[in-house]
């Protein structure tokens, strides 16, 4: 009796390991194909002509037709920051400082952190969806027969595009969000326009600006490579490119959040922002 | 004149071509059969390239393509065009920028293109009426006229059909094999085809049968009928009996 549960739990610890350590190799070996497609990007970067009428369509596509979003997402988060930190300052009498707050807020963290999310939703989605159902639909491969580098035509332009519009839509969010916040003071909560906007030229540097850009530029790069990535691998018919679409909204979000944390604490401690 | 030797490639454990040996006639159109999954597919991607060989050597007028860097393999695809089976248009580009995208792509005028496009169109009796449609728009055998007409522009010596009349009509698989005939016939090009349809036997030289990763017959096409060899005796006249086991039998 006890050697047997002893021999069944040696059993069920050796398949753990084993699942572990596939796991861990399966890891890995994701990782490592991540980078070689990003090193296998970049070279096509430095060393091939760019598709400029690619680049355009993609930041129409990444930056034109995602404005709207951007602009109701900024907006309406000003508004429910300004409306919460009223609720907190006016148990202290210090109203006036609420544009500081929805100003920081904005600039610093969540202009640049929601625009990176929702970008990764409505683009980072179709991009994935894209390139997937071209590679299972053989067109990734006619594209090389055709010699043309699929990096070249369709990686590059995507990836570019994403890093540089970005934080021209972060700026959107920024401003929206503090027109939000201006609007929810001055007509609703009684705070006049000259304390909301003076708070916010008093404490909001242009460092704080400069540092959501910088973020959200890398968001913009996180979000393409990933969506890029793995579209460029799907595998499996329709089911595929559904598991593809997922999995680069998620994994990008996810990274978007956790980069937020170190490249805040970086440039934190360079100075920067 | 296309050989391959001793070509293998495994996908995880599953073994899909096995030290394959075969040699393409040049200027002459052979087609390859065999059953569903055999691996004819992955053959022909490993010929132009777009798949890697486990192991073994392809040469391409005596290039072994194996062993070139990814840059020196777009000689190998200027050479050889790939008709795909679903005929993989772009579907964000016009029929006149798909047909002349590697022109476009390489700087050419649009207006010059334009005249190509059109030109290679009619050659596969398709009308500049639809330069401007979406490959949505087009029937299968259309679509498939203009993978053709896409390959051709480039003026390929070898051109690998991926079973270009899946999915078509009887009238349409004609019309399309009718006009391989005729391309091969004017552009004396080395084609391969791999193909379900039997039909296809009328317009080819050469026949090979690949099964469990070797091939197991070659010869002429005009012959194929008289053929003893088992696994092509069993094949081409669906017979559940022979050394090509059905699944059930597997």
């Amino acid at each position: 009796m006890l050697i047997n549960a002893l021999n069944y739990i040696g059993r069920k610890t050796i398949d753990a390991t084993h699942w572990l350590a596939d796991e861990f190799l399966n890891l890995c070996s994701s990782i490592g194909e991540f980078l070689f497609f990003l090193a296998t990007t970049l070279r096509v970067f430095f060393t091939t002509r760019l598709k400029f009428s690619k680049l355009i369509e993609q930041l129409m596509r990444v930056g034109v037709e995602s404005s709207s979003i951007i602009f109701l997402t900024g907006f309406s988060t000003g508004l429910a920051l300004a409306l919460q930190t009223y609720i907190g300052f006016h148990r202290f009498g210090i109203e006036e400082f609420i544009g500081t707050v929805v100003a920081l807020g904005m600039t610093r963290e969540l202009g640049p952190v929601l625009t990176g999310l929702m970008v990764t939703g409505r683009c980072g989605s179709a991009m994935a969806a894209e390139l997937g159902t071209m590679e299972i639909t053989e067109q990734i491969d006619a594209l090389k027969t055709l010699s043309i580098n699929p990096f070249q035509y369709l990686i590059v332009p995507r990836i570019l595009a994403s890093t540089l519009i970005l934080p021209f839509l972060a700026i959107f969010s920024m401003a929206f969000g503090i027109l939000g916040g201006y609007m929810l003071c001055v007509y609703s909560l009684d705070i006049s326009p000259d304390a909301y906007m003076s708070s916010i030229k008093e404490f909001v540097e242009f460092s704080d600006i400069k540092g959501g850009l910088i973020k959200s530029s890398f968001f913009g790069f996180i979000l393409s490579s990933i969506s890029s990535y793995n579209g460029y691998i799907t595998t499996g018919g329709a089911r595929g490119v559904g598991i593809t679409t997922t999995r680069s909204v998620v994994l990008g979000s996810i990274l978007i959040l956790i980069a937020n944390y170190f490249l805040s604490s970086i440039l934190f401690q360079t100075g920067i922002s | 004149m296309i050989q391959i030797k001793q070509l293998t490639k495994v996908f995880d454990k599953q073994v899909v071509t096995d030290h394959l040996d075969l040699d393409i006639p040049e200027g002459k159109m052979t087609c390859i059969i065999g059953r569903s999954g055999e691996g004819k597919s992955v053959l022909l991607k490993q010929i132009i390239g777009l798949i890697k060989p486990t192991s073994g050597n392809i040469y391409i007028d005596g290039v072994d393509i194996v062993q070139l860097t990814e840059k020196e393999h777009d000689t190998i695809y200027e050479k050889c065009g790939y008709v795909f089976q679903f005929a993989a248009l772009l579907d964000s580009l016009t029929i006149f920028e798909n047909v002349g995208i590697s022109l476009l792509e390489n700087g050419r005028d649009r207006d010059e293109v334009r005249k190509i496009v059109i030109k290679k169109l009619e050659e596969v009796n398709l009308s500049k009426d639809i330069l401007d449609k979406y490959p949505s728009e087009l029937s299968g055998g259309m679509r498939k006229r203009v993978g053709l007409a896409r390959t051709l522009i480039r003026n390929p010596k070898i051109v690998l059909y991926d079973e270009p009349t899946t999915g078509l009509d009887p009238i349409t698989s004609r019309v399309v094999h009718e006009l391989m005939a005729a391309m091969q016939e004017k552009l004396k090009i080395t084609s391969i085809v791999i193909s379900h349809d039997i039909e296809i036997f009328k317009y080819v030289d050469y026949i090979a049968l690949l099964h469990e990763g070797k091939i197991r017959y070659f010869g002429p096409a005009a012959t194929i009928w008289e053929s003893t060899n088992p696994y092509i005796y069993q094949f081409i006249r669906g017979l559940p009996e022979g050394p090509i086991q059905t699944e059930k039998q597997q």
